[in-house]
């Protein structure tokens, strides 16, 4: 527990979380609420059972304008990028020229074609390099605008659609992965918002981009609801863990794949061997063999891991075979408040990444029994309509 | 009885030539929810500062010395089938072991309760 270091970045709410009584640790640059008097598990618990009010500030956010916009961003991300229909949301990943991960984020259509724009949301950790490799790579095709002067909070759990309608009618009628422009009446306060229903949860809810003039009054009319308390970044962790959502810098980085990460889901059939607009991405010889399963293409794989004791298994913890060989490490790992057992997700050989496979988690000299599981660890509870 | 702490934020009580040892309320806050403990062995013989327990939250793990060279007598099942029992009573319900001092003496340096909250304090 140390001062908040001068040169740590300040969110629009910072007051607010202070006021609030947040424990705020150094984060992606900024000083971030880790946590609120209540304590991570009663915030994560919170979440998953009425509605959680996260401020994600620090994440980038920018647009990318012109009606190249999105072939542009094609020869960035493995992703269809092209034919996503308008205001509808997406998952990509920016790629290095060995197929490694530079970030992941979502995209979504605000007709770039007709004068509107590609928005995209990238992590805080990340964003001035994305937004530099970006601007490097198409700014000639299309503009790269960064959006500092916006604050995004994301409204999470199954009663947050309850509590934003509220404010917003006609939120209730966007399903999971679109958006929208609504007027959230705070009864004093008129405030414009661009929201996508999605989050970082597992939960439904929505994540909502403001000014960041504005952000003070929406989060605090947001917090008056009954259904709505302030949640910080740690239960953010523990629910997008149960999620089986990765973490970038944990979980993926430059040196692992999207097939390597499981994350094969995300590159569209249109941008795979046979399709329409096949590779012309970064690292597309080495995804397209990985894809098409390549004898040796593949040397790991992120699972899903549930210890058979109730002891945690945390990042970085070495995970044996058997025989007691090295055969990777875990990347995230603590013990699920909702689950209440010990998960963990890491990197295993591709033969030991199939369900049911035990590997030995070494804490502390002593092994403990993990089983290869499916994620998600917990149900989603997306809204599809 | 006499209470010293550590500046590792544990506590230890001493009753003649045994110690009992837990955490601090302001480790506990520190750590948040307690979700497991790792105890030592009894009957198991440890040198002062060697890690002897393990106390997790969802968030953070982090040791438990050995505030001084001694052997394990006892340790507290009702906190590994309890562990939030560190969050609600700290000093009380929520010790972690009872160990048979070698040298009672070696807890002399450590600080009484009026320094230790100042230390606290200043931790933040």
């Amino acid at each position: 527990m140390s001062a908040t270091p001068d040169n740590l970045l300040q969110v629009p709410l910072n007051d607010l979380h202070l006021a609030l009584g947040a424990r705020m640790v150094p984060f992606a640059g900024y000083s971030m609420p880790v946590q609120y008097p209540e304590g991570l598990m009663a915030e994560h618990k919170h979440t998953r059972t009425a509605a959680g009010l996260f401020d994600v500030s620090h994440m980038g956010q920018l647009r990318l304008v012109g009606p190249d916009a999105a072939a542009a961003f094609e020869s960035l991300i493995p992703v269809d990028v092209i034919d996503l229909g308008l205001g509808k949301q997406r998952y990509g990943l920016l790629l290095n020229e060995t197929g490694g991960i530079i970030d992941d984020l979502m995209f979504v259509n605000r007709d770039y074609a007709h004068g509107g724009d590609i928005f995209v949301i990238v992590n805080g950790a990340c964003k001035v390099g994305d937004i530099a490799h970006i601007q490097a790579k198409i700014g000639n095709r299309c503009q790269v605008i960064p959006m500092p002067e916006r604050a995004l909070l994301a409204l999470q759990g199954p009663q947050a659609v309850t509590a934003l309608s509220r404010l917003a009618p006609g939120v209730e009628k966007l399903v999971f992965m679109t958006s929208g422009s609504f007027t959230v009446d705070t009864g004093a306060q008129k405030i414009e918002v661009f929201l996508t229903r999605s989050g970082y949860t597992g939960e439904d809810g929505f994540e909502i981009s403001v000014d960041a003039s504005d952000a003070m009054v929406l989060a605090k009319a947001l917090l008056a609801q009954p259904e709505v308390k302030p949640i910080g970044l740690g239960a953010r962790n523990s629910l997008r863990l149960e999620a089986g959502l990765p973490l970038y810098g944990n979980d993926i980085n430059t040196t692992t794949t999207p097939v390597e990460a499981g994350l094969q889901w995300a590159i569209q059939k249109v941008r795979r061997a046979g399709g329409a607009r096949m590779g012309g991405f970064p690292g597309a010889d080495k995804i397209l063999a990985q894809l098409g399963d390549e004898a040796g293409s593949v040397t790991r794989k992120r699972v899903g891991l549930k210890a058979l004791a109730r002891i945690p298994v945390r990042e970085h913890v070495e995970l044996q075979n058997q025989a007691g060989e090295h055969i990777g490490e875990v990347t995230s790992g603590l013990l699920g408040p909702t689950i209440d057992q010990p998960i963990a997700m890491g990197y295993v050989p591709p033969a030991l990444a199939t369900l049911g496979s035990l590997v030995n988690a070494i804490v502390r000299g002593k092994p403990v029994k993990m089983e290869v599981v499916t994620m998600p660890f917990v149900p989603t509870n997306y809204f599809r309509g | 009885m006499t209470i010293k702490y550590t500046p590792d934020h544990e506590w230890i009580k001493i009753d003649g030539d045994i110690g009992t040892v837990g955490i601090t309320h302001h480790a506990q806050d520190a750590l948040g929810d307690v979700v497991f403990v790792d105890l030592p062995e009894v009957g198991k013989t440890y040198a002062q500062k060697d890690p002897a327990a393990v106390v997790e939250s969802v968030k953070a793990a982090a040791d438990v010395y050995m505030p001084a060279n001694g052997e394990v007598t006892e340790v507290n099942e009702a906190l590994r089938d309890d562990p939030s029992l560190a969050n609600s009573d700290p000093l009380g319900a929520g010790w972690f072991y009872k160990f048979k001092l070698a040298n009672p003496a070696d807890l002399d340096a450590f600080m009484d309760e009026t320094s230790y909250t100042a230390f606290a304090a200043d931790a933040h």
